[in-house]
């Protein structure tokens, strides 16, 4: 197998974290512009029905299917210019959820807090259609709120996921996103440990409520550390763990933001122990489906019938250890598209992994803002559309459009093209220049950017822009 | 042959003066910028000598061409009236000028220029008249355009394009414009050059001076069979072909009666010195007659005083209407998803009125601007609005609601056509004092707003964003580390540029805004 499959010196990262869209709080999920992949004309009968790749559950034996279909961005009625409050398109969703399981994948992945806390229900629906052993049903006790803390309140969200999931059993159940807040070990104790949660959810296993436990991981990791010696000491056993892998990621999550911890560090903490990785990110949030010129060009001439986003996907689905890897498909094309990359899945040479770890490197090296649009700072109190100021910046990086110096050759090219699209992708009183830095959003991102200083860099270099365009 | 070259110049010069106005790109105005400047009154008013002098002296020379030719609001009528023309052929006629009206109206317009009050005056002017119809009519549907082309543009990630905000700058101006529009319009749809020759004040001055010109209108006498056709298709009203006698203080040189003559008794010259020297009438004349291509035959059903045609009326009103609608409808604010709604700001009660730098001091600004709103065009930074006081009625203040004076720009200055804004360099604009900003205390965020936590929220946005950096942020109470920051102005140092009213978090009203200086300063 590749190097980095192999276990590396272990390091001390205080906090984690990478991409949060898989694993999200609430927000804006249902109906995110930029959503990932999207890709040319495929039609479904491209869609090859019994060659998905499957891997084995070493606890239970469940044969899981290698694409797994995160339920946090569900489409809504009205498409993509829909008011954040549309209802979800359900037909659209039964349609999609068929699809999937008449082409093989089987693990479906959803959150009492997906989609405004509608997610549950619309899965439930599109999959009560179907008989309950052809799929594997996984959902998260999502109690991020303080009043959510107490045991009744978490033994109330589990049994109201049951009723809206219409089952009896959860196959996959997930503590959501430890290490989370702005204390995580001190948060966790709160919300898993002081209340006794967590033995309950181990009592429900036992009744057969619960088939696998495991817990989604963003943020500090002392606390991916300390559940992991849990299981080391024989005091809870995790049947699985959900992490943030992709290429980028696997060595240069700590270098992008220091307080990240490499998903290498993870995923081989979890090998070591023999436990199934499940896997969110693969595409960063879409960045990694949206790159520069030359990296594409680079992936096109390697492989011209391939997508971007597919480099990713089998990035994240060939290390042996992964059980499925995550992807919330808004749309047909999307699913079409991954079903396509793992039907079957064409593991990563070693070729392509050195030249894989090339573009992580490269991308890496762009100063851009490490935001995925996870919506979670949203909405600012103040009207700024914090994620969208920072994709169109890091799209002027990766366009090679943030030109400083005045007497570069296209600096005026550059600028017109910064400064008209800036007007373009966010209205003005919602720009970098309307952040009064009250540093609300701060504590709410997993990525831990420091949101107003990056909006002052980018306003800034917008304002030293505009006033180069001095004409007498 | 005077009537193709004058309409030939007349188009060139309409539709320079009007991409001028029409350009919010600030591109333009460096080509076309003296199309402002030759214009009559914007001359008096910039006492600019040589151009008055050489209008003068083209008068003197050719008669009023400079109606005809050079004034936007003229051709804007020609064209109007020149449509009517397209359903109805020769349909004026012959009459009288009317002194007790033309005299008076030029009379109260330069005492009022005198006592200095500009409001009414601007409404009479009719460069500035034309102005405000460009402005608030004409330049809507031209940035809609440009915002179809940029769309356009963004869908094929382009960007020879950008959109640009359209919003209704003043509802007064926006009314006003379209009144004197329908007003102006409704009078050269049925008599032509009415306005020119009974209200405008610049007509009846220059009336003065072509009643002496050189070159004329004349009628030969010997070779007038009174038919009447020139009469008829007199735009000005001002040939009397029973008399044989053409009203030179009205007339405009457009040349259309002496096309429409088919004896060639109406020419453009000296006089002929009699009836046998036909043969050396002066060549303008006898081009004409070679070129006389629009000739028609009478029409016997002309009744002079036919009832104007309702349905074309109805049609122009409905166009007015129409563009009225449609300038509201898009001052609206659409509302995003899943974002916090952001009201409007409103605009906050200023004791004194800012005017942009250069323009030196409230007074010189009343007294030169001519609220052509060119600058009010121009402005990039949608901080020049038409005011609404009632001496400075359509000139230009400053507000800050949707943009600051931002650094870079010294457009208004450039464009002044009047000298009511003196150039200014970039320099200069860092350094004129045009106001002060002033705190209100109850409404800054830091003091109103609360965290989760119930902690003042830190703010200090007018801070940052100062230009001079006038503002500090301090505590509130001196000895309380607790007490919110709030801030501090020092007056000697701000300049009024808006930049901290802008950025205000505080809506509908900022807690920080402008006043304006009466006398402007340099710091």
């Amino acid at each position: 197998m590749n190097s980095k499959h192999n276990m590396s010196r272990r390091h001390f990262f205080k906090v984690a974290g990478g991409a949060a869209v898989a694993s999200g709080v609430v927000l804006a999920a249902c109906n995110n512009k930029d959503e990932a992949n999207t890709s040319g004309a495929i039609s479904e009968a491209d869609v090859p029905k019994d060659r998905m790749t499957y891997r084995i559950n070493p606890n239970t034996g469940d044969r899981v299917s290698l694409l797994g279909y995160g339920m946090m961005r569900l489409p809504v009625v009205g498409g993509k210019t829909a008011p954040p409050d549309a209802p979800i398109d359900q037909e659209l969703v039964n349609k999609e959820i068929d699809f999937a399981l008449e082409h093989g994948v089987n693990y479906i992945d959803t959150s009492p807090a997906y989609c405004q806390g509608r997610s549950e229900k619309a899965t439930g629906i599109a999959l009560s259609r179907h008989p309950r052993d052809k799929y594997f049903i996984a959902t998260k006790l999502s109690n991020f709120s303080p009043d959510t803390w107490p045991l009744e309140e978490g033994q109330k969200m589990f049994y109201n996921s049951l009723k809206e999931l219409q089952v009896d059993y959860v196959d996959y159940m997930l503590l959501h996103a430890v290490g989370m807040g702005e204390n995580g070990p001190e948060e966790f104790d709160h919300r898993y440990a002081e209340n006794g949660l967590l033995d309950w959810l181990v009592e429900q296993k036992e009744a057969g409520k619960i088939r696998n436990l495991g817990f989604s991981y963003h943020g500090d990791i002392s606390v991916f550390d300390t559940l992991l010696q849990w299981h080391d000491e024989g005091d809870y056993h995790w049947d699985f763990v959900q992490i943030e892998l992709n290429y980028l990621d696997w060595k240069h999550a700590n270098e992008i933001n220091k307080d990240n911890t490499n998903a290498e560090y993870l995923y081989n903490e979890l090998k070591k122990r023999g436990i199934p990785a499940i896997i969110m990110e693969p595409l960063l949030g879409g960045r990694l489906a949206n790159l520069p010129d030359a990296i594409v060009t680079d992936m096109k001439r390697r492989d011209p019938n391939s997508s971007v986003a597919s480099w990713a996907f089998r990035y994240a689905g060939t290390p042996d250890g992964v059980l499925t890897v995550l992807s919330g498909m808004t749309y047909m094309d999307h699913l079409m598209e991954n079903i396509i990359t793992y039907a079957p899945l064409k593991p990563i040479s070693e070729e392509e992994d050195k030249f894989l770890e090339q573009v992580a490197n490269t991308l890496a090296a762009l100063p851009l803002v490490p935001c995925n649009s996870c919506q979670y700072c949203m909405p600012c109190p103040y009207g700024i559309d914090i994620p969208a100021i920072f994709t169109h910046y890091n799209k002027c990086i990766k366009e090679g459009n943030l030109i400083e110096s005045e007497s570069d050759d296209s600096y005026k090219r550059a600028r017109k093209i910064f400064l008209v699209g800036y007007d373009r992708s966010v209205p003005k009183l919602r720009q970098a220049n309307h952040c009064i830095a009250c540093r609300q959003c701060v504590s709410h991102c997993p990525q831990e950017i420091d949101i107003p200083k990056e909006l002052k860099h980018i306003d800034d270099f917008a304002e030293q822009l505009k006033q180069s365009d001095r004409k007498d | 042959m005077l009537k193709t070259i004058r309409r030939i110049l007349a188009v060139l010069c309409f539709v320079a003066v009007t991409l001028l106005f029409l350009d919010f790109t600030g591109t333009l105005h460096h080509w076309l910028g003296w199309t402002a400047k030759v214009q009559f009154f914007p001359a008096v008013l910039a006492l600019n000598v040589a151009v008055i002098a050489v209008l003068v002296l083209i008068t003197l020379v050719f008669g009023r061409i400079y109606c005809s030719v050079i004034c936007p609001l003229g051709v804007m009528q020609d064209l109007i009236s020149w449509l009517h023309g397209k359903f109805k052929k020769n349909r004026f006629s012959y009459s009288k000028e009317m002194k007790w009206l033309r005299y008076p109206v030029l009379v109260v317009f330069i005492a009022l220029l005198v006592v200095g009050v500009g409001s009414i005056l601007t409404l009479l002017e009719p460069y500035g008249t034309y102005g405000m119809i460009a402005t608030n009519l004409f330049q809507p549907i031209y940035q809609w355009c440009n915002n179809g082309l940029a769309a356009i543009a963004e869908h094929y990630e382009s960007y020879a394009f950008y959109s640009t905000d359209v919003w209704v700058k003043s509802g007064i101006a926006l009314a006003l414009s379209a009144g004197l529009f329908l007003i102006i319009g409704f009078l050269a749809w049925r008599g032509g050059r009415t306005y020119c020759n009974t209200i405008c004040p610049v007509g009846t001055l220059l009336s003065f001076v072509s009643r002496f010109s050189l070159l004329k209108v004349r009628i030969d006498d010997d070779k007038c069979i009174k038919c009447g056709l020139c009469t008829r298709n007199c735009k000005a009203s001002c040939i009397n072909h029973e008399d044989g006698t053409v009203d030179h203080s009205r007339c405009v040189t457009c040349g259309n009666c002496i096309s429409k003559c088919k004896k060639d008794a109406i020419y453009y010259g000296r006089p002929r010195k009699n009836s046998e020297n036909v043969g050396t009438k002066p060549a303008s004349s006898a081009e004409t007659e070679g070129n006389n291509v629009g000739t028609r035959p009478v029409s016997s059903d002309e009744n002079q005083k036919e009832p104007i045609d309702n349905g074309k009326r109805a049609f122009l009103i409905g166009a007015g209407t129409a563009v009225a609608v449609a300038a509201f409808a898009q001052a609206k604010k659409k509302v995003d998803g899943g974002l916090a709604a952001i009201e409007d700001k409103e605009m906050p009660k200023r004791k004194n009125p800012i005017t942009p730098p250069g323009s030196w001091n409230a007074r010189h600004m009343q007294q030169h601007c001519t609220a052509c709103q060119l600058c009010v065009a121009e402005c990039p930074n949608q901080v020049l609005v038409p005011s609404h006081g009632l001496l400075t009625l359509m000139q230009p203040m400053m507000t800050y609601e949707r943009g600051y004076c931002r650094p870079e720009c010294i457009r208004c200055s450039q464009v002044c056509p009047t000298g009511a804004i003196k150039p200014i360099t970039f320099e200069d604009k860092s350094s004129i004092k045009i106001g002060t900003a002033v705190w209100s205390h109850f409404l800054c965020i830091p003091i109103r707003d609360k965290d989760k936590d119930g902690n003042p929220i830190s703010c200090g946005s007018c801070a940052n964003h100062c230009p001079t950096g006038a503002i500090t942020m301090i505590q509130l109470e001196e000895n309380n580390e607790n007490s919110p920051m709030v801030p501090s102005i020092n007056a000697a140092k701000c300049i009024g540029c808006g930049a901290c009213e802008y950025v205000c978090p505080s809506r509908p009203v900022s807690a920080i805004h402008v006043e304006g200086l009466e006398d402007h300063r340099t710091i």
